[in-house]
């Protein structure tokens, strides 16, 4: 009986458009649904840094180095935030990280996808950035106070990298013929697994519906895709590029694009392990942890020395 | 030999030790042993990649040859680059990359103390850019190394252990020859006697509270600022310069 009204309370709330805070009532779902989802996201920061952390040392100029670094560095930062934005819920960074390392808890599966040249770090920071941006937007309305707060911090930072990343790709595609080439072979790789970073079809998507009615998402999968594909065809037309579909065309009764079916297939494929990168990337994580082991003993037990110390002298003092 | 030449010759040294440490640290990047420290080294990465940006775009600028900072990193060949050879040193593991920053930071910040006042303006402005990133770095380095020694059995060995692998290259960041005591003469450069006793101050004095020892090593590698570099040299640049040399010519 208490539990339904303050169920209803919860609901009121969330439908007057008022944050939850931290120590707010909350359903238990809504609360285990946030945990999973932002967990989910800043796993995704920190495995995201792997792909591109893969060109850092090959990046062509000075300038595209230092940009890199900054970037992959940004992507960590991100994943900091969103992890103490899971710990207001009672989580515990240790336990999320080690959900990621024994494969219990997922991660956005774009970053499974191997980065085979430059012109790749041009197309991730257009593309990836850029349909993460188009979810990150949406979720700095989301009803969980902490969440939204850690979001408008990311979204800014975000569309910077997609800023950085469409420069990459003007300066290929208004390079040499084989700039250019590599240019169009980042767009065929990559154009696809972006529009997958969007999740299942509506009618698919199983989160879709109760999220919808927390605010957690204020937007669906369908309608957030066909946002990336409007304002993404534009800025590939503007470098001359090919997307690599040819149903895409414009649609002047619904006033968007219409484009050709998703290869789900390959999208279960990779979020259920067998993408190509999916045991790498793992595997990179679990050494940083396993090789960490020892800096992270030895910083814990120097503090503990140093408490001790502290104590010490107090009670001499004393 | 004149002060042109002077010059030159401490700003493309500046910038190929500032570029290779640099470099191998970004190699760490997304790899650390945790987050915050992930950030942290990748920070001192971004400061060393951006100092050697300055030094070697001055080097071109004196050179009057018209070379970009990107001529010097990318299209020299292992025998042209001046670094010495520590900062080549791989990055076996956390306390290996920390001991390499500490004697370099020690000795990056004494350095940079005496360019602040360099008769050469635009590498006294260098040096005060750069010396506040450095003070931090050896903050960083110093920190960790105090962590370490005075932390478990097993991290204070691997700090030790790194200390002594690492001794023999340490001389070799104040080894003078006849261009670079020129430079000092004409307050160009730096004085090394000073760099080198300055440096090994700091360290000791670091060490100490770390519980950790470090000697001046009686045998020293020496090369580096004369093009003859370790085994790794030529892995670096055959990674970093990869994709420029695959398509020369193009802009980027
Ligand atoms: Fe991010
Ligand atoms: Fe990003």
């Amino acid at each position: 009986m208490i539990e339904k009204n303050l169920n209803q309370i919860f609901q009121a709330r969330i439908d007057s458009e008022e944050k939850i805070e931290a120590r707010d009532w909350m359903p238990e779902k809504y609360r285990q649904t946030l945990i999973r989802q932002i967990s989910q996201h800043a796993h995704s920061e920190v495995v995201g840094m792997l792909p591109e952390g893969n060109w850092i040392t090959r990046a062509p100029s000075l300038r595209r180095k230092v940009a890199l670094l900054a970037k992959v560095q940004d992507e960590a930062g991100h994943g900091l935030y969103l992890y103490s934005a899971a710990e207001t819920l009672g989580a515990k960074r240790s336990d999320l990280i080690q959900q990621l390392l024994d494969g219990t808890a997922k991660y956005s599966s774009i970053f499974n996808y191997p980065t085979l040249s430059w012109a790749d770090i041009g197309a991730i920071g257009w593309l990836v950035d850029g349909a993460a941006i188009m979810n990150q937007v949406m979720l700095c309305r989301t009803s969980y106070g902490p969440y939204a707060r850690a979001m408008v911090r990311i979204c800014k930072e975000e569309s910077f990298h997609q800023r950085q990343g469409y420069e990459i790709m003007i300066a290929l595609s208004k390079g040499s013929e084989e700039q250019k080439a590599m240019a169009q072979d980042a767009l065929n790789r990559w154009w696809w697994p972006s529009l997958m970073m969007f999740g299942p079809n509506d009618a698919e998507s199983k989160h879709t519906a109760q999220s919808m009615a927390w605010k957690i998402k204020r937007k669906t999968n369908d309608e957030l895709r066909q946002a990336f594909v409007d304002a993404t065809v534009p800025q590939a037309e503007y470098l001359g590029l090919t997307i690599p579909d040819a149903d895409l065309k414009w649609n002047e009764e619904r006033g968007h694009y219409d484009f050709g079916p998703i290869d789900w297939d390959e999208f279960w494929q990779v979020v259920k392990g067998y993408g190509q990168c999916n045991k790498e990337r793992i595997a990179a994580r679990r050494k940083a942890e396993e090789e960490g082991e020892w800096v992270r003993e030895a910083a814990l037990a120097y503090a503990e020395k140093q408490r001790i110390k502290k104590e010490n002298q107090k009670t001499k003092v004393a | 030999m004149n002060k042109q030449q002077a010059i030159f010759d401490l700003a493309l040294w500046m910038g190929d030790n500032t570029l290779i440490l640099g470099h191998r640290l970004s190699e760490l990047c997304g790899h650390g042993p945790i987050l915050e420290q992930d950030i942290a080294l990748t920070n001192i990465a971004l400061d060393l990649v951006g100092q050697s940006r300055m030094w070697l775009s001055l080097a071109g600028e004196v050179e009057g040859k018209d070379r970009t900072e990107d001529d010097f990193a990318y299209y020299r060949g292992e025998r042209d680059f001046t670094n010495v050879k520590l900062v080549e040193m791989p990055n076996h593991h956390w306390g290996y990359v920390i001991a390499r920053q500490f004697i370099y930071d020690a000795h990056h910040l004494a350095i940079l103390e005496q360019l602040v006042d360099s008769s050469d303006q635009a590498i006294a402005d260098i040096a005060a850019k750069a010396i506040k990133e450095v003070q931090y770095h050896l903050r960083f380095s110093s920190e960790w190394m105090i962590r370490m020694g005075d932390g478990t059995a097993v991290s204070h060995e691997k700090a030790q252990t790194s200390l002594e692998d690492l001794a023999p290259y340490i001389k070799s960041l104040t080894l003078t020859d006849e261009i670079s005591t020129f430079a000092a003469a004409e307050g160009i450069g730096f004085d090394a006697g000073r760099v080198e006793q300055e440096a090994w101050a700091t360290m000791q004095k670091v060490l100490e509270e770390a519980t950790l020892k470090l000697e001046p090593s009686e045998y020293y590698h020496k090369g580096g600022k004369q093009g003859l570099h370790t085994e790794h040299m030529g892995f670096i640049l055959a990674e970093m310069q990869s994709v420029v040399r695959a398509m020369p010519g193009n802009t980027w």
